[in-house]
């Protein structure tokens, strides 16, 4: 094959680093470190050695994205491949924006200081949907057009990925393309589509490429679909605007952890992030069922990386990056079958170092307390957290979160009696179906946590926070079609708990409550199961300076809700409409072209079912029923125990301590 | 890869090894490091998490404090601020195990990421380091000006008998004597006739709280005669550490020379 480079690169000198420019401004920020890149284990790819050219944005603070294992697993995936160059790019805080806005300094990478706007392809990675607005001051900033449909050739393809880009569509008129699922596979895919296009000397131009990814089949292009309406505001239906788009666009699934031990060199800031540990993700994927987790149900199936595979990762990891923690990644840490093995054999490996190891996500059972006591052998026993998630046994019943009473009290019980003094308990509000009565029952759970956690521990120092979040329906789940809570009544719910609990004279002073109000989550609702015309509201927002929206002092809901008002005004649909409205069967919901493998049928049983109360087994230990991933994918599930043997404790020790 | 299969691996030998005592440091190494290029909006608490993960990766055998969480025995000096490079950083290890200075000192350089550069190790054979650290000579360069324009305040400054300035601390706003603490200055000329570049050189003593060079500037600035000029960036974008130790006896007010600090320590090793 010839290697022609393409005739219509971007000017000469227009991926030189901005880095003067810029240096200039960052002794007038707050923590100009984060902008500087610098980080252990980053790559540098010269610019000219390479292609196909991706900036990966995660649109959030550096402190937050740069710990994103998503980010970081891409970032080496592509940068490992030849003639491939992969930069990284962050939010920036609106006093820097101000000051690149007046010095005309644009969108830049951390990892060379380029212009994002002279990169072939801009990734973004959304955790939440509350990171749109920072994408569009990101693609303002880089000098790229918002609307998709006005750019031209000399601009980066803008693809998002991550969990909200399993309903797209709010961002669609921003976007060219989504990948949905996996990205491991999908951006070499997306690269070699890129590549193709180039060395042909791009045939049709954008368009061409576009049309090339849309047929590829490797993500969604919105602009290659049509959505058409009904007079009352709901979806008439989506179709490919031409032929040889395929109709609906699946999810990648990555097959084989161990055949992808990323990140093998995680990268370290210099600057203080929300996570500073060392992560490794232990198995992707679960089949609990919660009814509310959008995670659980588009990441199916559980694919577990072994437990030889988890103690070469962990071992690697910590003696590239200097870590002093270890976080074992995955929705529900101590379901990994091998999580018993693992954690005894880490324990004994760093026992007497200073290295730390943690499940971040643990389910409420006692088989946790023996894994939590295995991983804090040193004596540290601060806190432990569960999530029960529903207050009353009948809430857990809807949602299917399958923990009793009796299970969660006997749990705390041993984790007070084992030396722990704080346990830290999730719950949601605003489930379906849910009354003040069910939530009340929280803080008589609380209570009954305190009362026996001091016969137990035969202290009374011991404490219990209770920590709340409001409920958000998202796609692809069976909630899919309820209806949200409305702020009002998630507050007053919210305000009677807190008197519940404050008022209990006994233990009150024992229970911690903590809740955000229910504003936030009803614009997160929005932008979850918003349509197209959603789009418009988004912009307004941030037209009218909406930035960071998932910080609580940059969020502004005022000025979402009127930029709701504005930019819906002309249409039979609201902000309401599109929260607070529960759907039926028959309507066509925005994100039913985008194929998480579920099956719709299975989603609306499993949507009656928590009707009426009923819950539906793990298919890891009980026969499948019927969710449609893993026919509709050809996947299956990866579990062990697996007869890969660990590593002789000795050599590895030595290993670690040799000076 | 077989999965699924039954569990054949044997349970993994268990070795039971003793926690971690106190480790008493039988080696003290002094360092001196630099802060260049971007990496100088490193904060000093930036630094301090990038160093200690460099000694972990460089497998440097540390000694611990006691207690239920143990530290690495390391005191730092003097950190310049943030956005402040250095040429002239110094901290003190303390190490459970004895080491070859020069290796160590290579080997955590290897492991620190480019632009924070460690520049010397020697042994720790004296007691007073501390006090050696007595004054720190700055560079700072001034775009826009003129070194004809920069050198009026410059003697206005020197002339001052006080010149106090006001910066808000953590501790609240604080004033600050700048003349006291500054022992000399100098004004040479930089960048070419288009873009002028006034290179000012200070030697601030030190003292507690410290004075800065942004104090330095902010004190130019209110002595200067025209009230503000392009030249006087408040903070300046370079400014740069390049020595720090003990004032060398003899020097003039117009010849201060900051000495090397490990110095004594190398001379002690020879001995």
């Amino acid at each position: 094959m010839t290697t022609t480079m393409p005739t219509t690169s971007p000017a000469p000198g227009a991926a030189d680093s901005v880095f003067p420019a810029l240096e200039a401004l960052l002794p007038l920020v707050q923590k100009p470190i984060q902008y500087v890149g610098g980080e252990v284990n980053a790559v540098a790819t010269e610019w000219d050695e390479a292609d196909v050219r991706w900036a990966l944005m995660y649109p959030d603070a550096y402190e937050v994205g740069a710990p994103n294992q998503g980010v970081q697993i891409l970032y080496e995936v592509l940068n490992e491949q030849p003639g491939v160059l992969c930069e990284r790019t962050y939010a920036v805080w609106p006093d820097l924006e101000a000051l690149m806005r007046q010095h005309g300094v644009p969108q830049f990478t951390v990892d060379a200081h380029r212009p994002v706007g002279a990169f072939d392809l801009l990734g973004l990675s959304f955790s939440t949907e509350l990171g749109y607005t920072n994408m569009l001051t990101a693609l303002d900033l880089a000098g790229i057009p918002l609307i998709a449909t006005d750019r031209d050739e000399s601009h980066p393809i803008v693809v998002a990925g991550g969990h909200a880009a399993f309903n797209p569509e709010p961002i669609a008129d921003f976007l060219d393309a989504a990948v949905l699922g996996d990205g491991e596979e999908a951006v070499l895919q997306l690269t070699e589509v890129v590549r193709e296009w180039k060395r042909s000397g791009r045939p049709d131009g954008r368009r061409g490429l576009l049309e090339a990814i849309a047929r590829s089949g490797v993500a969604y292009v919105p602009s290659m679909y049509d959505v058409e309406y009904l007079p009352d505001g709901r979806i008439r239906r989506v179709v490919p605007a031409q032929s040889g788009i395929p109709w609906r666009v699946a999810k990648h699934t990555l097959m084989d952890l161990d055949e992808w031990p990323y990140p093998k060199a995680p990268l370290v800031p210099l600057a203080e992030t929300v996570h500073e540990r060392m992560s490794v993700e232990i198995f992707r994927g679960c089949t609990r069922g919660c009814r509310f987790c959008q995670a659980g149900m588009i990441t199916r199936p559980v694919r577990e990386r072994s437990k030889a595979g988890i103690a070469a990762m962990v071992d690697n990891g910590l003696a590239k990056t200097g870590y002093e923690e270890v976080g074992l990644l995955s929705l529900s840490s101590a379901d990994h079958s091998e999580i018993a093995e693992v954690t005894t054999y880490l324990a004994d490996c760093y026992e007497g170092s200073q290295t730390s190891l943690s499940l971040p996500s643990t389910r409420v059972d006692a088989f946790n307390i023996d894994l939590a006591n295995e991983l804090s052998r040193n004596g540290r026993r601060s806190g432990l957290t569960f999530a029960p998630e529903g207050g009353s046994e009948r809430m857990r019943k809807v949602i299917n979160k399958q923990v009793t009473e009796e299970d969660l009290i006997r749990t705390v019980a041993t984790a007070y009696g084992a030396g722990w003094r704080q346990v830290k308990l999730y719950f949601m509000c605003g489930l379906p179906t849910e009354t003040d009565e069910d939530v009340l029952q929280i803080a008589r759970l609380a209570a009954e946590v305190i009362r026996v956690g001091r016969e137990v521990s035969g202290r009374r120092d011991i404490r219990c926070t209770v920590s709340i979040g409001g409920f958000v329906p998202k796609p692809h789940t069976p909630f899919q079609w309820a209806a949200q809570l409305d702020h009002e009544t998630t507050d007053a719910r919210l305000a009677k708990l807190r008197d519940a609990i404050r008022t209990n004279r006994e233990y009150g002073k024992s229970i911690g409550f903590r809740y955000h109000d229910g504003k936030p989550g009803i614009i997160e609702g929005l932008l979850s199961r918003g349509d197209r015309r959603v789009g418009r509201v988004i912009l307004q927002a941030w037209r009218e300076g909406a930035r960071f929206d998932g910080w609580s002092e940059h969020f502004d809901f005022e000025r979402w809700a009127a930029a709701a008002e504005t930019a819906l005004a002309d249409e039979p649909v609201d902000l309401d409409w599109f929260t607070t409205r529960e759907r039926e069967h028959a309507e066509v919901l925005p994100w039913d072209h985008l194929d998480s493998g579920l099956d719709r049928e299975w989603l609306w049983e499993d949507w009656q079912d928590a009707l009426d109360e009923e819950g539906v087994e793990d298919c890891r230990w009980t026969p499948c029923f019927d969710c449609g991933v893993c026919d509709q994918m050809g996947t299956s599930i990866q579990v062990g125990p697996t007869d890969l043997g660990l590593p002789e404790i000795a050599t590895r020790a030595a290993a670690g301590h040799s000076a | 890869m077989s999965r699924n299969s039954p569990p054949g691996a044997a349970p993994p030998p268990r070795r039971a090894k003793p926690p971690r005592e106190h480790v008493a440091p039988v080696q003290r190494l002094r360092l001196r490091y630099a802060k260049r290029g971007r990496l100088r909006f490193a904060s000093h608490r930036d630094f301090q998490r990038a160093f200690e993960r460099a000694l972990r990766r460089a497998g440097v055998p540390m000694a611990y404090s006691a207690g239920f969480s143990p530290h690495p025995k390391i005191s730092y000096a003097n950190a310049a601020p943030t956005g402040t490079a250095s040429e002239a950083e110094y901290l003190e290890i303390g190490l459970a195990e004895e080491r070859d200075p020069a290796e160590l000192r290579q080997r955590i350089d290897e492991a620190l990421p480019p632009g924070l550069d460690v520049l010397d190790v020697v042994v720790a054979r004296t007691s007073d380091f501390a006090e050696r650290l007595q004054a720190s000579r700055w560079r700072i360069e001034l775009p826009g000006l003129s070194a004809a324009e920069a050198a009026e305040p410059v003697a206005r400054l020197l002339a001052a008998d006080e010149v106090l300035v006001e910066r808000l601390t953590k501790n609240g706003m604080r004033t600050f004597d700048v003349r006291a603490a500054l022992l000399g200055a100098d004004v040479a000329p930089g960048g070419d006739a288009a873009s002028p570049c006034a290179i000012l050189t200070v030697v601030l003593r030190q003292v507690t709280p410290s004075v800065r060079p942004d104090d330095i500037l902010a004190a130019l600035r209110s002595v200067a005669p025209s009230p503000v000029s392009t030249g006087w960036h408040t903070p300046p974008p370079l400014v740069t550490r390049e020595m720090q130790g003990p004032l060398v006896e003899g020097g003039s007010a117009e010849a201060i020379v900051v000495g090397d600090p490990l110095a004594a320590d190398r001379e002690a090793d020879q001995t």
